[in-house]
């Protein structure tokens, strides 16, 4: 496909997802604002995996913090202000993933994977266990963060719409900044962490701060659709923090493609498509997920984003060799 | 705490580090050899408790359960290294993640339809079934020591399979230059389906020994998993001895800290860890 196409394509994407509220259900815009909050989670981790060459198997961690700081910020009988809560959560998962990240980065390889893994069961722990956040249960959220400042309300998060265009703006946000990110210098010293730690090295950048940076940067998006997350189905439970969120998120970056923001995004569509299709068929739906999952690493090498051009390989391949 | 309860908790505390080295040391040997990242090696603790389970009730007898089920879960090793396994060896660390991440779901669920998400017991058996009186009112039950003292017998065979056999001999060759050991005519797809199946076996016969005190359950496997990535992450990938004094310090830190911080409970063994990482990123016994 050409960058045409490309272009063409994400912009009807786009228009198709702006203009859904006014004629699609009130479910399948929940569903496909469920989609864009976990596409944000899946690009916050892309940062991580695709660009640094970072694979952390503990994401979730900073997700589900950020779920419980608006969650608990939200006092009992009153909504929340949504310039504190969302800032403050954004922020508490950024801090966490600061902290973790000093310990974490001095790893590299199969113990990185491990120690952040690790580390979120920590944090999963740390809900479960101790009645900060009401232990296994959860906490509902019974007042949705309020958009109203100083008495005016631009918009309404009770509204579904309302929520519906924010999350949007929240996804595009997210991709805007990340696309900047990358274009930075910044973001090319990450690229070159990824491809060779040690040449950044010798060329004199401290790559551990960089590395630093992006997974506090990483877990601070990845706080903003836990906040999100939160706010639209309005319960937390330390499942949020769950090594399965974890791999779930994981699993989307990989099957869209690592390294490609708009294959992130790709990655949630198809993993929550496929949620929704095995759920309907069975009550083993995780059979039919686990299959997918061996299927797609075995056959499927380079994810989503990469099968058409190794189709065309194939076929040009095929017609050389004979 | 007076030195009775002191004492059981050492006790439980060795019982229960000794039962995760058999499941770690499978997890650290295959890290180490074949370079994957198994994050399904908690399902194979998971099979062994349902194996039990399931022997036991077919033939009234934990041991005979368990005399069946190792040869089971060593043929079972065997032909999941064949089918899948074996194609993972060049695949970078993430395509393992995905690939193992989808084989738990698979194994779950087969779990689900075959006996059920009930929560089940296994009885111990006869021989071991009574308990040591320690003082007036607190014992030990024979069992947790006969568990113990299997997994030491364990950890000493393996001793002698890694350091004294030729078998161990390619398989400390084959964790330092796997080209080498291949140049060298030794069979390396046949070495690996070994160590791997050994691996299995390992984490299995844990999960039968376990069952009865555990007893049975759906997710048993993932809570055994991460605990074992952890005691594999401080003792060192690759290292056996390393995860076997890993598997202790776990072993106490969390018995004790159960007694002592049973808020922290939970928290205790991360701890552990991240104070291991700050110390030596790369475990006690980082191999060279």
């Amino acid at each position: 496909m050409n960058s045409r196409t490309t272009t063409f394509l994400k912009l009807a994407a786009l228009a198709g997802v702006l203009a859904f509220p006014a004629f699609g259900s009130e479910f399948y815009a929940e569903l496909i604002a469920k989609v864009l909050i976990l596409a944000i989670f899946a690009m916050s981790l892309d940062l991580l995996v695709g660009f640094t060459g970072l694979v952390s198997f503990g994401h979730a961690a900073y997700f589900g913090i950020a779920a419980y700081a608006v969650a608990l910020l939200t006092p009992k009988y009153d909504p929340a202000s949504l310039w504190l809560a969302l800032p403050a959560s954004v922020l508490a998962a950024a801090v966490a993933a600061f902290l973790i990240g000093l310990f974490v980065l001095r790893t590299k390889g199969i113990y990185f994977i491990m120690v952040t893994l690790a580390f979120a069961q920590m944090a999963y722990y740390v809900f479960h266990d101790t009645p900060v956040g009401g232990g296994s249960d959860g906490i509902y959220l019974n007042f949705k963060p309020d958009a109203a400042i100083a008495g005016w309300a631009p918009f309404d998060l009770n509204e579904p719409h309302h929520l519906y265009y924010f999350v949007v703006g929240a996804m595009l946000f997210v991709y805007a900044l990340l696309k900047l990110v990358l274009r930075s210098p910044f973001g090319r010293v990450l690229v070159g962490i990824r491809s060779n730690e040690h040449r950044m090295l010798s060329l004199g950048y401290a790559t551990f701060r960089y590395k630093l940076a992006a997974f506090t940067l990483a877990g601070g998006l990845a706080g903003l659709a836990g906040f999100l997350y939160a706010v639209l189905f309005g319960f937390v439970t330390p499942e949020y923090l769950s090594w399965h969120k974890s791999g779930d998120v994981l699993l989307m970056v990989i099957l869209g493609g690592m390294g490609n923001l708009v294959g992130a995004i790709a990655g949630a569509v198809a993993l929550v498509g496929l949620q929704e299709i095995f759920t309907g068929l069975t009550k083993h739906w995780q059979l039919l997920m686990g299959l997918t999952i061996v299927a797609a690493v075995l056959f499927m090498p380079g994810g989503m984003a990469a099968t058409p051009a190794r189709i065309l390989a194939r076929i040009n391949g095929g017609k050389t060799n004979e | 705490m007076d030195f009775v309860s002191f004492l059981i908790q050492v006790l439980n505390s060795l019982q229960y580090g000794l039962l995760l080295f058999l499941v770690a040391s499978g997890l650290t040997l295959v890290f180490g050899i074949m370079g994957i990242i198994n994050l399904a090696h908690g399902s194979f603790y998971m099979v062994g408790a349902y194996l039990a389970f399931a022997l036991t009730s077919l033939t009234g007898n934990l041991m005979l359960a368990i005399a069946l089920g190792l040869p089971l879960a060593f043929v079972f090793g065997a032909i999941l290294e064949w089918a899948l396994f074996s194609h993972l060896y060049k695949r970078d660390h993430l395509e393992q993640v995905l690939l193992t991440y989808g084989l738990i779901l698979i194994f779950e669920e087969l779990r689900s339809l075959a006996v059920g998400d009930e929560v089940h017991g296994v009885t111990i058996p006869e021989l071991f079934s009574a308990s040591i009186p320690l003082s007036d009112n607190l014992s030990y039950p024979v069992y947790r020591l006969v568990i113990s003292v299997v997994c030491l017998a364990l950890a000493g065979g393996l001793y002698w399979l890694i350091q004294k056999t030729r078998l161990g001999m390619m398989i400390r060759a084959g964790s330092h230059d796997r080209d080498m050991v291949k140049a060298l005519g030794i069979d390396i797809n046949l070495l690996y389906r070994t160590v791997f199946a050994l691996g299995v076996a390992l984490a299995a016969l844990a999960g039968m020994l376990a069952a009865p005190i555990s007893s049975v359950y759906p997710g048993m496997g993932s809570s055994v998993l991460i605990i074992s990535f952890v005691i594999v992450v401080i003792g060192g990938v690759g290292s056996v001895w390393g995860a076997l004094v890993a598997a202790l310090v776990i072993g106490f830190a969390d018995t004790f800290g159960k007694v002592l911080l049973p808020d922290l409970a939970g928290l205790m063994v991360y701890l552990v860890m991240a104070v291991v990482l700050l110390w030596r990123p790369e475990g006690i016994f980082k191999k060279a």
